[in-house]
């Protein structure tokens, strides 16, 4: 378990590099974790072919959910919103290069949850978005 | 009245274990729920064995030993904490179904629209949200008595509060996240010269405290089995005789009534008025054996051997930089420290110390009004038993030192 807070981890945790809030945007979405208040704010540009130009998370939480954010950030700037959709929980455990418990899996997909929620345009973020 | 730990341990065969090969589990989780010892696990698994049977109007054996059981184990509790007799316990499913059977019962026969429930800041959301339905239903006013900085009810204000005479106090007798043991002797007294029925959370207090209900004049008192060495799945409500035999039934169905005709039913009398459907019988037997137990120790020594540790921990707590501790001092509460750590979330305080054994909760413990209060998301939380040692709040300061060392601060 200690292999859960990976360098890679604390370091984005530390220092995100893609912390912030785009304005203008044309995507923009927020959720949260009621269990733990773990909380998560993405706001996207998206160019004239339907890919991602830039993008920003905000937010607070438990170092997982944080670095999870950030690296999810940094992983899809460039990709087409389609790509976007297609991304699940693997993906985000690859990123993180950790496994994770039923518990803790809530924090660090919870910026995929809301930046898929705001790609498809959806009114509220479902964890079916991230199965 | 210093408790030999080393040999309680040993009636706890869950202590022995290890979270992982060489790593022994420290369970600082009490609060949330307590490990079990041998005699309770023993008494359920003995019931099962020999005396299983659905309890009251059956004739043969195995019922009348069941039955017999069942209400020994009422009376024990009654004794426990002082009723004057046992058919004024009621058994519910925990303290949480104790206090909105009396929402429910209480609340819907004698609150009026306008009416005031006077509960406090420090609440656990069992003692919330069924107040939070029933103003909802019959529109009345919930106030709240203020939590100081440090961690106490503000007495001042509950002075103040009462004078718009409440018709319910409801208020927890020591909270599950600050530790704070309120005055509740002052506050029922005050309470009733403001005119008001009082209930008690007792779910804290009730396994940790010599607790007596009629040297604290309380009108209701909720508490649970599985807090206080119990099962899971058994709580206890106590009420006054003149206010449970004037209140409606609270679940219909099996046992609660007196005769049933297809136009309607009489109620039976207490305590079975409340008390629909088979109940948790091998859980009673096993709430009685935890009673025993716990007599076995002493309530006083118990409390003394947790306000001990309450000290030591606080203590050492308060060495570790950037470690800022909610609730009042050592003097004031029962064996619970809900802390932060700078810069590190408090899960994935609690997570890190899992890799090092120590059982803590994070999170807002049920009591998410009380973290809003103080600006938290959340609290990493340890807290007591009578099987607790000072040994263990050594690995628990170990381990946040070495939650400091992963996060690099």
């Amino acid at each position: 378990m200690e292999d859960l807070y990976r360098e890679i981890i604390i370091d984005r945790y530390k220092s995100p590099h893609y912390r912030g809030h785009l304005e203008p945007h044309d995507i923009a979405f927020a959720d949260s974790n009621p269990l733990c208040g773990d909380h998560i704010e993405i706001t996207v540009r998206v160019d004239e072919n339907g890919r991602i130009a830039d993008a920003r998370f905000d937010g607070k939480g438990c170092a997982i959910s944080q670095a999870s954010a950030d690296l999810l950030i940094e992983s899809v700037i460039g990709k087409s919103l389609e790509e976007v959709k297609r991304l699940n929980k693997q993906d985000v455990l690859d990123l993180l290069g950790i496994e994770l418990g039923p518990v803790r899996l809530k924090c660090a997909l919870l910026s995929l949850k809301v930046l898929k929620a705001g790609v498809y345009g959806l009114g509220e973020a479902s964890d079916d978005l991230v199965e | 009245m210093t408790l030999d730990v080393g040999r309680i341990r040993q009636d706890f065969p869950i202590l022995g274990r290890e979270i992982r090969p060489g790593v022994p589990l420290v369970y600082l989780d009490s609060t949330a729920t307590t490990q079990k010892p041998l005699a309770v696990i023993q008494a359920m698994d003995e019931f099962y064995r020999r005396s299983n049977a659905n309890i009251h109007r059956g004739v043969h054996t195995l019922a009348e030993e069941a039955t017999a059981l069942y209400e020994q184990a009422r009376q024990k509790v009654a004794r426990f904490v002082g009723a004057s007799s046992a058919d004024q316990i009621i058994f519910t499913r925990n303290a949480t179904e104790a206090i909105n059977l009396v929402a429910y019962a209480w609340g819907r026969a004698n609150l009026q629209a306008g009416d005031v429930i006077l509960l406090t800041e420090m609440e656990h959301h069992s003692n919330l949200v069924p107040w939070h339905m029933l103003a909802a239903e019959r529109k009345l006013n919930l106030e709240f008595v203020p939590v100081t900085p440090d961690g106490l009810l503000d007495l001042e204000a509950y002075h103040r509060l009462l004078a718009r005479t409440p018709r319910l106090v409801a208020f927890t007798h020591m909270s599950n996240v600050l530790g704070t043991i309120n005055p509740a002797t002052e506050m029922i007294r005050l309470a009733h010269e403001a005119g008001a029925v009082v209930l008690v959370d007792g779910a804290q207090s009730v396994p940790h405290l010599p607790v007596n209900v009629q040297a604290l004049d309380v009108d209701f008192l909720a508490f649970s089995a599985h807090k206080m060495l119990g099962p899971t799945g058994i709580g206890v409500l106590y009420g006054k005789r003149s206010l449970l035999e004037n209140m409606p039934p609270f679940l219909g169905g099996g046992d609660m009534i007196k005769s049933v005709h297809l136009t309607g039913f009489t109620p039976n009398t207490l305590p079975h008025k409340f008390e629909a459907g088979t109940p948790a019988i091998a859980e009673a037997v096993g709430l009685a054996a935890a009673i025993d137990y716990l007599e076995g120790i002493g309530m006083e020594a118990i409390a003394a051997h947790e306000r001990a540790l309450i000290t030591y921990a606080l203590e050492r707590l308060e060495e570790v930089p950037g470690l800022r501790i909610f609730g009042p001092a050592a003097e004031h509460k029962g064996g619970v420290a809900a802390f932060t750590l700078e810069g590190v979330h408090p899960h994935d305080v609690a997570q890190i110390l899992d890799t090092v054994g120590v059982a803590v909760r994070a999170g807002h413990h049920c009591a998410q009004p009380l973290h809003t209060k103080f600006g938290l998301p959340a609290t990493t939380r340890a807290s007591f038993y009578l099987y607790s040692t000072f040994q263990e709040v050594d690995a628990l300061i170990e381990g946040l030192y070495q939650v400091k060392k992963v996060f690099g601060i």
